[in-house]
């Protein structure tokens, strides 16, 4: 075994009370990437920023290329989560500055610039400023300037949040290349799929260790138990409940049409008949993911049934769709931001808005919320119209946004109670949402806390209880559950299942690929246009007519329609 | 510092942040079009001079003396009269605001005289304006003493030899303009705008925008960091100092009776305070709104009020003239004035200059105190 180039032993770093690490050991070895994996909170960024000597540990220790860490910083390269670029310098300025800062001799300067300009597809916008750069590219140069002084060991701090897949994939191939020279990466994620394809893992959750070792390891443990079961015949959503709430069932998730199980360990594999799902249902193993030996790892998922769907309303069947978007387009000066919008969804369905960064999936679901007017086309939700009756079209909705539309300097009491004022519940009606919202959700020791100091987790849960506490028909969810833990993100779906089976109907945007097979229908936005339409499967079909693949995942497709669509674009710009 | 003290890196980091400033239109309007709105508003808006107060004079008596003493008020460039017969037509001017003060020369003024002794006047000011009420009261009556003067009424009834007669003579500024004050006072403002407030944001931005995270992992050491912050921000304060000065000699007439390099000694002794602050700020607060804010507090609006510029420190109730000792527009703006309309008295100046340095130095100590290469 080689030396490795850092390496900490038993490290914890405490905030106050909170442990932020608590007793990590690991190690960073040349050329190979090792994957930091953990949700938000899980204590990467602190693990990162001790390696890079901007953090004192509190106990244990660290040793960075032979030395302790900040002493080595000229062959250190780090790339913080928000980059590090100066926004009002151009892409070669940015460069530069950090050519010079690092002490990279002038007469290699040049040399060094052309050959990451080159790596990093840059070189056409060397000179507009970094500010100016979509997210994809501004990870790029982020990670270009990290690099301008070839490093001996790179810490990347979640350098695929934000991005979209496509440039999470070229980033990753970047990385790739990099370790054939030698340098030790760490590549810290909150995407689990990333760490299947790191070389080794460490898995930290709440600051703690959870597994090291190549990921194989860990999915190994889940091999055979995970089984995917199609062709049932009650509805999918049921039926996942159904599994959920069995003792031999530790995780589900909907993939499409099918539905994914985890077996619990020393139980047999249950087969058609033992599920009850109906004559023609199959099932079949499929191969284990590095989520569910994570989820294993935690003790498994939550349960299937719903106590928040329980006590909500039903909503009544009409013949109206819930949500409808005819020809919505929105122009900002000369840029259009959303073109020809089109989609009809019935009630009690999950439809998805998925898309790249900047594709003009928020600006789509901003008209329908009625924060954006459209600039042509119309738009309905639970019947009304959003021109002539914006207000009434408001009200039937609940909103829950990406960051969590909280009001973070407010305990979660008076969070809760701001909310019920402001969907104007009666006094005594709000009173009872309230208590219900507390117990379902499990706030209770949480009520005087503010809501900007709550763990992720329950921000999230709050958020969703402040959405729905008025029981509207229809929900809007942006990037509902981007970065929080595997089991959180499967409890807010098993409530949202169990809404969608009470008739409410849910438009949520996502870049979470897992996200979006939880979808009845999704249209792909891509450069302002919908590329695609359909179910998950038949967006998988279509993904698979184009690239010959065999059962591509969602991402897949995700990636093969826009590159599909652009091919298409050249090749109608080249005629 | 555990990294040597690098000019290649300063330098690099010194272009970056010229680069900055020349394309962030706010540094722009905050170093040079404030400055002109301040100037033209303190030049030409705002006076504390009072030349032509509006009064109204009230003539009760026809007698020789009272119409000469009359003739005297008309041709005081203080007032801009309204002439009336009884207070009664002018008291309801003054209620209104349209005057502002009232001045009586009652009916028995000339048989008073004759009988050989001064008879009082009335004065009727406005009380809800307390400075100009003072200033019409003051010159009212120094009118009225000049013209008894000059008609040898008014003797020192103990001297007999030829009597003191004091005259006053205004040294520096003979007009009292206030402009000539209010010239060197705005350079402070600005110096302390550009030198504590840009540099107290510009610190802040770099820990808003996660750029400091980055820059702290690399080479750099705190020393480069801070002096690359101080480079630029202090030529800039002298670029806008300069052209406050130039602007206020050519546009408004301000002498400048001292030497060109005793104006930037001043004035870069005083930027050491105001950059330390800016920094001192910037590094404790982290946050561009705070670092405003606090900025705000503790730099400008001292430098308005406690400086000597508006309110004049010896006219404050003794606790807030000692809290002035530790304001160091305290000792700029009294440099100042000296360079522009007495010369260069390098007895008043180089204490000021030692005492803004010894400032300048607490500063940047508290400064690399607070910046530490550290995120926790």
């Amino acid at each position: 075994m080689t030396q490795p180039l850092a390496s900490t032993t038993d490290l914890v770093k405490a905030f106050d009370a909170n442990r932020a690490l608590d007793g990590v050991s690991m190690a960073i070895e040349p050329g190979r990437i090792t994957g930091l994996v953990g949700p938000d909170g899980a204590g990467k960024t602190t693990l990162i920023r001790i390696l890079a000597g901007l953090m004192a540990p509190t106990s244990g220790t660290v040793s960075v290329l032979g030395g302790k860490p900040g002493e080595k910083l000229e062959t250190l390269g780090y790339m913080p989560q928000r980059f590090g670029l100066y926004e009002d310098l151009s892409v070669l300025e940015n460069l530069k500055l950090y050519a010079e800062v690092r002490g990279l001799p002038r007469n290699e300067q040049q040399d060094s610039f052309d050959k990451l300009l080159a790596f990093t597809d840059l070189a056409r916008f060397q000179d507009r400023l970094a500010g100016k750069l979509s997210g994809g590219m501004k990870q790029k140069l982020g990670l270009a300037c990290a690099l301008v002084k070839t490093p001996k060991v790179l810490l990347l701090d979640e350098p695929g949040v934000g991005v979209d897949p496509i440039s999470r994939r070229e980033l990753w191939a970047m990385v790739g290349d990099l370790t054939e020279q030698g340098i030790g990466v760490l590549w810290s994620t909150a995407y689990l799929d990333e760490a299947e394809k790191c070389d080794t893992v460490y898995l930290l959750n709440e600051g703690k260790l959870l597994f090291d070792g190549p990921p194989a390891e860990l999915t190994g443990h889940v091999r055979d138990r995970v089984i995917r079961v199609s062709g049932f015949e009650a509805r999918r959503r049921q039926f996942l409940t159904r599994a959920l709430d069995r003792d031999d069932v530790i995780d589900g998730t909907i993939q499409g049409r099918s539905v994914r199980l985890l077996v619990a360990d020393g139980k047999p594999v249950p087969d058609a008949q033992a599920l009850a799902a109906g004559p023609d249902t199959e099932v079949d193993t499929a191969d284990p993911r590095f989520e569910d030996g994570f989820i294993e790892r935690l003790g498994g998922g939550p349960k299937g049934t719903s106590a928040l769907a329980a006590r909500y309303r039903t909503i009544p069947e009409t013949t109206d769709c819930a949500i409808e978007a005819n020809g919505l387009t929105k122009v900002f000066g000369a840029f259009t931001a959303a073109r020809d919008m089109n989609f009809r969804i019935p009630r009690g369905q999950i439809f998805g808005l998925l898309g790249p960064n900047g594709a003009g999936k928020s600006t789509t679901f901003k008209m329908l919320c009625g924060l954006l007017s459209p600039t042509s086309g119309t738009g309905a939700v639970a019947g009304k119209s959003l021109r002539k009756s914006a207000a009434a079209a408001r009200a039937s909705l609940g909103y829950m946004a990406q960051k969590f539309s909280l009001y973070g300097d407010l305990s979660v009491r008076q969070n809760l109670d701001f909310f019920a004022g402001a969907y104007d519940l009666p006094r005594d009606k709000a009173q009872r949402a309230i208590e219900a919202m507390i117990e379902i959700f499990e706030l209770h020791d949480k009520l005087d806390v503010n809501a900007g100091t709550l763990p992720l987790g329950f921000k999230q849960r709050l958020a969703l209880a402040c959405a729905v506490m008025h029981e509207p028909p229809v929900l809007f969810l942006d990037e509902p559950t981007s970065g929080v833990d595997p089991v959180t993100r499967r409890e807010f779906w098993m409530h949202i299942n169990g809404l969608v089976e009470k008739g409410v109907t849910v438009l949520v945007t996502t870049h979470f690929m897992d996200e979006a097979e939880y979808c009845d229908r999704a249209t792909l936005i891509y450069r302002a246009e919908q590329i695609a339409t359909g179910t998950p499967d038949e967006l998988k079909a279509e993904a698979a007519r184009l690239t010959g693949a065999a059962d591509p995942t969602m991402e897949d497709a995700f990636i093969a329609l826009i590159e599909a669509f652009d091919r298409k674009r050249e090749a109608r710009e080249a005629a | 510092m555990r990294f040597r003290f690098d000019l290649r890196r300063l330098a690099a980091l010194v272009r970056k942040e010229a680069a900055q400033i020349l394309r962030d239109p706010s540094t722009f309007l905050i170093a040079f079009v404030l400055p002109m709105i301040l100037l033209f508003l303190f030049g030409y808006a705002v006076s504390l001079d009072s030349t032509r107060t509006r009064v109204g004079l009230v003539i009760q008596d026809s007698s020789a003396p009272a119409l000469r003493l009359a003739q005297a008020y008309r041709n005081s460039r203080y007032f801009e009269v309204t002439e009336a017969r009884t207070v009664a037509q002018v008291r309801d001017k003054l209620v209104d605001g349209e005057l502002r003060a009232l001045i009586v020369i009652p009916q028995d003024f000339g048989a008073g005289i004759k009988r050989g002794h001064m008879p009082p006047i009335q004065i009727v000011t406005d009380g809800s304006q307390p400075n100009t009420a003072n200033f019409a009261a003051a010159y009212g009556e120094g009118v009225r003493a000049s013209w008894a003067a000059a008609e040898g009424l008014e003797r020192n009834p103990g001297a007999r030899e030829a009597p003191v007669i004091v005259s006053a003579r205004y040294w520096y500024n003979p007009e009292l303009k206030s402009k000539f004050f209010l010239v060197p006072g705005s350079i402070a403002n600005v110096m302390t705008m550009v030198g504590t407030l840009l540099t107290a944001l510009v610190v802040a931005r770099e820990w808003e925008r996660g750029t400091m995270e980055a820059m702290m992992a690399t080479p750099i050491s705190m020393a480069e960091f801070i002096a690359s912050k101080v480079i630029p921000y202090f030529f800039l304060a002298q670029a806008s100092m300069t052209l406050c000065a130039v602007i206020g000699v050519w546009v408004f007439g301000v002498p400048f009776r001292g030497s060109i390099f005793a104006l930037y000694a001043i004035s870069s002794a005083f930027l050491m305070p105001a950059l330390g602050l800016g920094l001192f700020i910037s590094a404790a607060t982290k946050n561009q709104f705070v670092a405003s804010q606090v900025a705000l507090l503790s730099a400008f609006l001292p430098t308005f009020l406690l400086s000597g510029f508006i309110f004049e420190i010896g006219s404050m109730p003794w606790p807030i003239q000692a809290l002035t000792y530790i304001v160091p527009a305290r000792y700029l703006i009294p440099s100042l004035e000296t360079v522009f309309l007495a010369g260069d008295q390098w007895g008043l100046l180089l204490p000021n200059i030692g005492i803004m340095l010894l400032f300048g130095m607490v500063f940047f100590t508290l400064s690399f105190r607070v910046t530490r290469r550290s995120l926790d």
